[in-house]
């Protein structure tokens, strides 16, 4: 089963992404911001973040830097998830190694499609 | 809704005797889906008003309405992605070489809904620009729905269509932000043409070098299925190649067509094909 960290500071969001994510079988996990995301991911990585931009403490793309950083082995994929969905935004995101972007809002298909295009669902 | 009730066994028949395809009990349940909109627009009273209307047969754009709605429009970019890939790597491989020559190739997607596989294909060609460099690439879209190629006409898709199959860097690479929606560049866009066409009636002028005619023939009964690849290898180069949809086969369906026994997914025109183009 592979797994998948959701960090967003909306519990909504969470809850519908854990949702999906249950249905096409991932064990998930969750984050509030991206400084708890980095603990997490240096404890266990898991095969996937799903990464919303906009978080207190320690936004998306500062996580994404920080990851970079940590040196996590193996390094998780990340797909951005969020309502930045300019393109200046999406370009920023891909140059600082994100690996896919899902503009909210979002649903079951597009998310499955988006994990499929990183090779883990 | 049931193909039982005889307001359904109407919509299927009036579905049948305009495009050819079935509305198999397993599909009912568009009924309701697929039409409430039309019922809401319109004040009818629920699908038996629809009928009712229908039957009175004053009413062609209405008819012509609820065919279109009752089809299947399902399709996303690069769908069944590793058909794709054998496609780029096989066929389209094959066709280079034999095509050097003309420096042309014809690509038939028959029942292309709304535009994104042959926007797909157009994307292929466009980032392999080296290796095409000076050919003509004629890329057709048909479909028998008026309202899908419309929509493939225009290339402008919600961001729920652009993200189902489409990764991010070939979004922002071929596609431009049009308020709320993508819209298809004109680079891609120039190299799609699109035209209403039941893939029951004869050809678009061929020959194509490759067909695409994915999850069509599945609503279609038997003898129309042989009728439909009867078209296409009518219309299918005797050195071409033919794209089914994901678990769809030519075997018990048609001798015109046998499966390539080195590109998997992938069916050539069987000897007797030739043999017809030639009589």
């Amino acid at each position: 089963m592979k797994t998948c960290l959701v960090v967003d500071d909306s519990k909504v969001i969470r809850k519908v992404a854990r949702h999906i994510l249950e249905t096409l079988n991932f064990q998930v996990s969750e984050a509030g911001d991206g400084a708890e995301a980095l603990q997490h991911c240096q404890q266990t990585s898991p095969d996937v973040v799903l990464l919303d931009w906009n978080m207190p403490v320690m936004s998306g793309m500062e996580f994404l830097r920080a990851l970079g950083d940590a040196a996590v082995a193996p390094r998780p994929k990340v797909v951005f998830c969020t309502t930045e969905n300019g393109i200046a935004h999406i370009k920023a995101a891909i140059e600082a190694g994100a690996d896919e972007y899902v503009m909210k809002p979002f649903d079951r298909d597009t998310l499955a499609s988006k994990l499929q295009i990183v090779g883990v669902c | 809704m049931s193909l039982d009730e005889p307001g359904a066994r109407y919509l299927a028949g009036l579905l049948e005797r305009a495009t050819g395809q079935q509305l198999a009990e397993n599909r009912s349940w568009r009924i309701d889906a697929a039409l409430g909109p039309i019922i809401r627009d319109r004040g009818l009273d629920g699908v038996t008003g629809l009928v009712a209307r229908l039957v009175e047969g004053h009413d062609p754009a209405l008819q012509a309405e609820v065919i279109d709605q009752l089809l299947n429009h399902e399709t996303f970019f690069f769908r069944d992605a590793p058909v794709f890939r054998q496609v780029d790597v096989a066929a389209l491989h094959a066709l280079h070489g034999a095509r050097a020559g003309s420096r042309r190739l014809r690509i038939w997607s028959a029942g292309c809904s709304t535009g994104q596989e042959v926007y797909s294909l157009a994307m292929i060609f466009a980032e392999a620009e080296g290796r095409w460099a000076g050919w003509t690439i004629d890329l057709i879209g048909t479909d028998v729905s008026p309202s899908c190629i419309r929509r493939a006409e225009q290339g402008v898709y919600s961001s729920f269509e652009i993200q189902r199959g489409l990764p991010v860097t070939q979004m922002i690479r071929w596609f431009d932000p049009d308020r709320d929606d993508w819209r298809v560049k004109r680079e891609i866009g120039r190299r799609a043409r699109f035209s209403v066409h039941n893939i029951l009636d004869p050809a678009p002028s061929g020959p194509f070098d490759l067909v695409f005619c994915r999850n069509v023939l599945l609503y279609l009964t038997p003898e129309r299925r042989r009728q439909a690849f009867q078209r296409i290898a009518a219309a299918l180069a005797p050195d071409g190649f033919l794209v089914l949809g994901a678990g769809e086969t030519v075997t018990g369906h048609t001798d015109a067509f046998a499966a390539d026994p080195d590109a998997r997914g992938l069916f050539r025109p069987a000897a007797g094909a030739a043999r017809m183009r030639a009589a």
